[in-house]
C-alpha cells in the first residue's frame, strides 16, 4: 500500500442529512465501537444498499482547491493508480492514466497553478452521447462509467471527450482488482471510486489527499443544500473546466 | 439506344488467376496483421492515447467514403436519366458494395474488441451518430443490393428508378452521417463543424468515381473490351467537376476556420507549421490531389485520354488519401485545450501536439482492406454479367446508329 493511502477510508461526512444531530453522532460513535468499519459505513442515508438503484436525488461531485494542492505532491495519482491497479509499462504514450497533475502557467501573468485532472463526471457528458453501444453510461447519481462487458473499444468516446480523461487498455491486465475490472481492447476512466462510494467511503484519491495533509479535494453530493461540497460551491466562485462547452463537470475547482 | 450487352468476365488466362492471387495474399497478410495487434494490444500500432484513431481509420473511412461516391455513375443514369452511364450502372453497384465490405472489414478489425461486432449491432445508443452509421452501412448494402437486382433483373427493371432513388438518398444520409462523425465533435478545434458532411459527400464524389474509373479502365483492359472515348471523356469532364465541388469545400472549411480568432493557432498550424500536416495539405491535397487533376480535367479544349483518366484518378486518390489523413490524424495530434489562453503540461502529454508513427501491421490491415474490395469486384465481374459487352461510342451514345 502506498504511504499516501490511508489504512481504513474515511467516512463521507455528506452522506448522512441528520450526521449534525446529537443522536446520530453518539449513535454513529457507539457503531463505530461495537461493530466492524463497513458497518459504520453502511449507516450513511445515501449510501447505496446492496439491493437498491441509486438515484438522482443524489449528484456526486468533488471541489478541488487549486490552492491547497502542491505541484510535487501526485499522492492521488498514486492512490488512484494503486487502488485500481493500473500499472505502468514504462510507455507513456499507451499507459492508462485515470487522474493526472497538470500545470498550468498563465502566459501573461506568470501565474503557475497545479492541479488534477480525471473524468468530470458531466451532466450531458460527450462520451455518453457518442457511445455506439451505451457502454458509456451515466449513473443517476451523476458517476459516468463504462459498462466493459458491451464496450467493443471504438474509441469514439475518447475523441469526443473534452478532458483526455479517457485511456484504452493497449496491452493485458493482470492482477487486477476484483472492484475494478478492467480490460484490453476497452476504454476506462476514473469511476469515481463507485465502490467505495456506494459503501459510504471517499475516493481513494480523497482520501490520500487528506492523508497528505492537504485536504484539496473535497467530495460530496452537489444536490444536497447542507452538504459541505455545496455551501463551498454557494459560497465561493468556482471554474468548470470547458464550462463553455455546456457539459456541466461534476468537478469544480476552487481558487483557480 | 441500342439494348446494351451485358456478360461476365471472360478471360480466364494465368493474368486473372495471378491478380486473384496476388489481392488473396494481401487479404491474408492483412488479417495475420490484425491478429497480431489484437493479440498484443494496440500498443504495439502507433496509436496511442492521444491519437486514438490511425493508419486503419484512415483507410477505412477511404473506402466507406469511396463506396458511396462510387454509386453515382449508376445514380445519374438511373435516378436523372443521363442513358451514356446507364451502361455502368450495374458495375458501379457493384464495386460501391465491394468498397463498403473492404472500409467497415478495416474498422471492425481495428476495434479494441472485434470479438463483440454483435454488440454493436443488437445494443445500440441512438444518439450516437456511429450508432446511425451502422444502421446506415447495413441499410446500404441491402438497399443497393435489392438496386442491382432490379438493373440486372429485366422483370424488375420498371422498379430499378425507384430502388436507385432510395440508394440515392440512402448514399447521401450514409455520407452526411460519416462526415458528422466529426462534425460532432465539439472540443476538437481541428472539427467541430457542420461543413464535415457535405464536404465528405464531395470527397465521396470525387474519390468514388475516382476508383470506379479506375476499375472500369482495368476491367475493360483485362478483357479487350472496347471503351470508347467518349464515355471516357465525360467520365474525365465529371471528375473533374467533382475535384471542383471538394476543393471549394475545403477552401470554406479552411476560410472560415481562419475568421474565428479561436481557431488562429490550430489554423496556423495545419497551414503554416504542422510538418507532415502541412506538407500534406499542400502538396497532397491542394496540388497533387486538387490542382493537378483539376487541370488535366478542365483545361479547354484538351482531350482526355484513358492515360490521362488513369492519372487524374490517381492523383485524386492520393489527395483525398492525404485529406483523410490530415483530418483524422492531423486533427488529433492538436492538443485539446483545456484551459484556454494557458500554458499546460503534464505526464499525459497535456499540451503538447500529439505524436504518431503508422506502424507495419496498421498498414497492411489497411492494405488489405483495398485488396478485399478488389476481390470483391473481380469475383463479381466473374460471376455477375455487370460490364457492357463494348463500351465504345457507338454503343453508348444515343445518337450513334
Amino acid at each position: 500500500m502506498s504511504c499516501c493511502q490511508s489504512e481504513e477510508p474515511k467516512q463521507n461526512k455528506d452522506f448522512d442529512p441528520s450526521r449534525r444531530t446529537f443522536l446520530t453522532a453518539t449513535a454513529a460513535a457507539t457503531g463505530a465501537t461495537l461493530a466492524s468499519g463497513v458497518t459504520l459505513y453502511g449507516i450513511g442515508a445515501t449510501a447505496v444498499k446492496a439491493d437498491e438503484p441509486v438515484t438522482d436525488k443524489v449528484r456526486w461531485g468533488m471541489l478541488v482547491d487549486v490552492n491547497k494542492c502542491d505541484k510535487d505532491c501526485d499522492a492521488c495519482v498514486v492512490a488512484c493508480n494503486t487502488e485500481h491497479g493500473l500499472k505502468s509499462h514504462d510507455r507513456p504514450a499507451t499507459d492508462a492514466q485515470w487522474i493526472r497533475k497538470v500545470e498550468v502557467k498563465d502566459p501573461k501573468s506568470g501565474l503557475e497553478k497545479s492541479l488534477p485532472v480525471m473524468c468530470q463526471h458531466c451532466a450531458e457528458p460527450p462520451c455518453v452521447d457518442v457511445c455506439p453501444t451505451g457502454a458509456s453510461f451515466k449513473r443517476a447519481d451523476g458517476i459516468v462509467l463504462v459498462d466493459k462487458h458491451i464496450c467493443i473499444g471504438c474509441r469514439y468516446c475518447m475523441m469526443a471527450c473534452p478532458y483526455k480523461a479517457r485511456s484504452f487498455v493497449h496491452e493485458d491486465v493482470e492482477d487486477q482488482k476484483a472492484h475494478s475490472p478492467r480490460g484490453k481492447g476497452t476504454v476506462e476512466s476514473c469511476t469515481m471510486c463507485v465502490h467505495r462510494v456506494d459503501e459510504g467511503k471517499m475516493p481513494a484519491c480523497v482520501d490520500a489527499c487528506a492523508d497528505v495533509g492537504r485536504e484539496a479535494i473535497m467530495f460530496g453530493d452537489l444536490n444536497d443544500p447542507e452538504s459541505e461540497i455545496s455551501k463551498q460551491v454557494a459560497t465561493y466562485s468556482t471554474h468548470q473546466i470547458r464550462a463553455d462547452l455546456g457539459v456541466d463537470p461534476g468537478v469544480r475547482y476552487k481558487n483557480f | 439506344m441500342k439494348e446494351v450487352k451485358y456478360s461476365e468476365h471472360q478471360s480466364t488466362d494465368k493474368g486473372y488467376y495471378g491478380i486473384l492471387t496476388l489481392v488473396a495474399t494481401v487479404i491474408a497478410i492483412g488479417l495475420g496483421a490484425a491478429y497480431f495487434m489484437e493479440h498484443n494490444g494496440h500498443y504495439v500500432t502507433g496509436m496511442n492515447n492521444q491519437i486514438v484513431w490511425g493508419m486503419p481509420h484512415v483507410f477505412a473511412i477511404f473506402l466507406i467514403v469511396a463506396a458511396s461516391g462510387a454509386l453515382n455513375v449508376a445514380s445519374i443514369g438511373t435516378v436523372f436519366g443521363k442513358i451514356t452511364y446507364k451502361p455502368l450502372g450495374r458495375l458501379s453497384t457493384w464495386v460501391a458494395l465491394a468498397l463498403l465490405v473492404g472500409g467497415l472489414a478495416v474498422l471492425v478489425l481495428d476495434l479494441g474488441r472485434p470479438d463483440r461486432l454483435i454488440i454493436a449491432m443488437i445494443k445500440n445508443n441512438f444518439s450516437s451518430i456511429f450508432a446511425w452509421n451502422i444502421y446506415f452501412y447495413v441499410g446500404f448494402m441491402a438497399i443497393v443490393g435489392v438496386y442491382l437486382w432490379f438493373q440486372m433483373e429485366s422483370k424488375m427493371k420498371p422498379y430499378s428508378k425507384v430502388a436507385g432513388t432510395v440508394a440515392f438518398v440512402w448514399r447521401l444520409g450514409l455520407t452526411t452521417a460519416t462526415g458528422s462523425i466529426f462534425g460532432f465533435l465539439v472540443a476538437r478545434e481541428a472539427y467541430d463543424s457542420a461543413i464535415m458532411a457535405p464536404l465528405f459527400i464531395t470527397m465521396s464524389f470525387a474519390l468514388g468515381l475516382a476508383i470506379f474509373n479506375i476499375t472500369l479502365m482495368l476491367a475493360n483492359k483485362a478483357d479487350n473490351r472496347q471503351l470508347g472515348d467518349k464515355i471516357v471523356t465525360k467520365l474525365g469532364r465529371l471528375t473533374g467537376i467533382f475535384i471542383a465541388a471538394l476543393l471549394y469545400f475545403s477552401i470554406v472549411f479552411q476560410l472560415t476556420n481562419l475568421y474565428a480568432a479561436e481557431h488562429d493557432s490550430v489554423q496556423e498550424y495545419f497551414l503554416v507549421s504542422g510538418g507532415i500536416y502541412t506538407n500534406l495539405l499542400w502538396l497532397g491535397q491542394i496540388v497533387i490531389g486538387s490542382l493537378l487533376p483539376l487541370a488535366l480535367a478542365l483545361w479547354p479544349g484538351s482531350q482526355i485520354t484513358q492515360t490521362k483518366l488513369y492519372v487524374i484518378s490517381l492523383l485524386v486518390c492520393i489527395g483525398s488519401f492525404s485529406q483523410l489523413y490530415i483530418i483524422i490524424i492531423g486533427g488529433q495530434s492538436w492538443p485539446l485545450e483545456l484551459f484556454p489562453g494557458m500554458e499546460v503540461s503534464s505526464s499525459f502529454a497535456d499540451g503538447e501536439i500529439g505524436l504518431y508513427s503508422p506502424s507495419l501491421p496498421e498498414i497492411l490491415l489497411g492494405t488489405s482492406g483495398i485488396a478485399m474490395s478488389a476481390l470483391l469486384i473481380i469475383v463479381g465481374m466473374k460471376v455477375l454479367k455487370l460490364l457492357p459487352k463494348s463500351l465504345a461510342n457507338s454503343a453508348i451514345d444515343p445518337h450513334c446508329k
